[in-house]
């Protein structure tokens, strides 16, 4: 077990230390400076803006105290919002993300789950071809339509939830955690239900009803476990799906977090804050893939020997 | 790919092959069938469609702006602030979305293939570098790297083009390399070694053939994620950019107007999410149909 953490914590290190090469060239290749869109400034201007960004000196040295600063967490000055840091920036955002995120991560979870196992348990009823609607509409359709459709019906409508923004408490959370949450509730309800169907199917589930344990303790104490590992591997993907899904949500519902910022950083080429953003949205993928290896592992031993 | 379909692929000349039976099985399924249809009426619709109206997506027409769908007007479903007419706009949308989803799985799915099965025969430790460069690029987030790719490429319709493709050639990849290292220890493939031929050709004539289920059932999936990606990229304003349509960028400006008039968000968002739909049914049917044992 001990070889197995060791392994998948050094992959992931390995993968974050080219995550930080690859960025950090990348946007040294990307064409357009950051000032190039402003109005023409005289070369001395520019040479002083260069001089105090350090953009005056060869790229080696460049990246060396840029992973000097990341070595203390230091993202470095953004070049759009000139009294701010990178981290400044990330502070201010990373609450509202976190938060929908979160939210999202776990409704998604708990409805997955739920639908999943009673589509499994009901197989070809009702419930079993509302949950697999649920779960073909949360794939196809993308949240850029939903989203704006549920603030359209939701919001302007029938005024039951703000249309966007921060104002108004948790109200102003229902509709971005909802429909973050919606393809997640998809794939998480497939998942749990394929692998319901197959666990319901082995050896030791037929043992414990031939033994006269309860159907509810069968499914909760014996098929649980087995159903919950395709989904726990998933946790990982689940991560990635939410930052994607976190940059359109907060465009749509106009939330100030860090996927908005990412776009404005994107479109303004404020290429500090975007590789800043990068490194904290791929650290955090990759933490959440060895997270999942590890808690995989810890469940069934058949990973670990892999 | 069950075993059964190896020996008829080297040898397609006898009665009913491998392949033509899984299209058979392909055939009978109902709902993968209707959306073809449905999906081949869309492209229909966005590839002619336009020539049928007497002006094209990007004519303004000043006398009738922001009208209302009336389907005695000229234009059908109205048209947007500019007078420029809606269904034009979308179809004319749709035919850059399906273009860029087509050719972009075709592009990385043959990226993919080539690079699994070169990766999966090789072995060894070309094998170890390919396939960790292939996890390294897995590391990052998927439209993170999207955007990226696009700022260093420049923008415009090529780049955006190049970064889909550079992004979504690593799961056919994946997959690919897993089957042909199984293939590269069979008999046949020896036989071929032995008599004489070069990797390449082996690569190209052995193990790239003894793929194409696999390949079909999982390059079904990457058109709606190619298609997906544009349209999201389209609609962040960093893809697909005004006065040209694509359903991405249609989508925003009919949020923009969505308090006023949802007509230029429906049409749209609804186009694109009926491909989507026809998509996942034909994928998931050729996925039954090619690989009974993958429920």
């Amino acid at each position: 077990m001990l070889r197995f953490i060791g392994k998948r914590l050094w992959d992931g290190g390995l993968t974050l230390a080219a995550l930080v090469v690859l960025t950090f060239f990348m946007m040294r290749l990307a064409p357009g400076g950051p000032f190039s869109k402003n109005r023409k400034i005289s070369p001395e201007v520019l040479a002083n803006i260069q001089a105090k960004y350090h953009l005056d000196e060869p790229v080696w040295q460049q990246f060396a105290r840029y992973v000097r600063g990341l070595l203390v967490g230091d993202l470095g000055p953004s070049m759009r919002f000139r009294d701010y840091s990178v981290n400044d920036i990330i502070a201010s955002g990373l609450p509202y993300s976190l938060t929908i995120g979160f939210w999202a991560i776990a409704v998604a979870a708990l409805v997955g789950v739920a639908l999943g196992i009673a589509g499994a348990l009901r197989r070809n009823t009702a419930t079993d071809y509302i949950a697999g609607t649920v779960g073909v509409i949360g794939i196809a359709v993308p949240i850029f339509v939903i989203g704006p459709l549920a603030q359209a019906v939701f919001a302007l409508r029938l005024d039951w939830v703000p249309v966007g923004g921060i104002e108004g408490g948790w109200r102003a959370l229902v509709l971005p955690v909802l429909v973050l949450a919606l393809p997640n509730i998809a794939y998480i309800s497939r998942l749990t239900r394929t692998s319901m169907i197959e666990t319901l199917r082995e050896n030791y589930v037929r043992t414990a009803r031939a033994k006269g344990i309860g159907e509810t303790r069968v499914i909760l104490r014996h098929t649980l476990t087995g159903t919950l590992l395709p989904v726990i591997a998933y946790l990982g993907p689940a991560t990635a799906a939410i930052i994607t899904g976190s940059i359109l949500i907060e465009t749509i519902f106009a939330v100030p977090g860090i996927g908005r910022h990412f776009v404005d950083a994107a479109l303004n080429r404020d290429y500090p804050l975007v590789m800043g953003i990068t490194i904290l949205y791929g650290g955090l993928v990759i933490l959440f893939n060895v997270l999942t290896d590890l808690l995989r592992g810890w469940l069934d031993p058949r990973v670990r020997h892999e | 790919m069950s075993d059964a379909s190896l020996p008829s692929a080297a040898a397609p000349a006898r009665g009913l092959s491998t392949l033509r039976l899984q299209f058979a099985r392909f055939a009978r399924n109902r709902l993968a069938m209707a959306s073809v249809a449905v999906l081949m009426l869309i492209v229909l619709a966005c590839f002619l469609g336009p020539f049928l109206f007497p002006f094209t997506g990007e004519d303004a027409d000043f006398d009738y702006i922001l009208a209302p769908i009336d389907f005695t007007s000229p234009h059908l479903f109205g048209t947007d602030d500019y007078g420029r007419d809606l269904l034009v706009r979308t179809l004319e949308g749709g035919r850059v979305s399906l273009t860029i989803g087509f050719l972009g799985a075709l592009v990385a799915g043959v990226i993919g293939v080539l690079y699994g099965a070169v990766a999966g025969y090789a072995g060894g430790r070309t094998d170890g570098l390919m396939m960790r460069f292939v996890e390294i690029l897995y590391g990052f987030p998927y439209v993170i790297l999207v955007i990226l790719l696009s700022l260093v490429l420049g923008g415009g319709n090529l780049a955006l083009f190049a970064a889909i493709v550079f992004t979504l050639w690593l799961t056919p990849a994946v997959i690919v390399r897993a089957q042909a290292q199984s293939l590269a220890r069979r008999e046949f493939v020896e036989a071929a070694r032995a008599g004489g031929m070069t990797g390449w050709q082996i690569v190209l004539t052995h193990i790239v053939p003894n793929c194409v289920s696999v390949v079909i059932v999982y390059g079904s999936l990457l058109v709606p994620e190619v298609i997906l990606s544009e349209s999201f990229l389209s609609f962040l304003g960093i893809g697909i950019k005004e006065p040209q349509a694509s359903w991405g960028n249609l989508i925003q400006a009919g949020t923009a107007a969505m308090e006023t008039d949802l007509r230029l968000l429906l049409l749209p968002g609804t186009m694109l999410a009926t491909v989507l739909f026809c998509l996942n049914f034909i994928a998931d049917g050729l996925r039954d149909a090619f690989d009974p044992n993958d429920r």
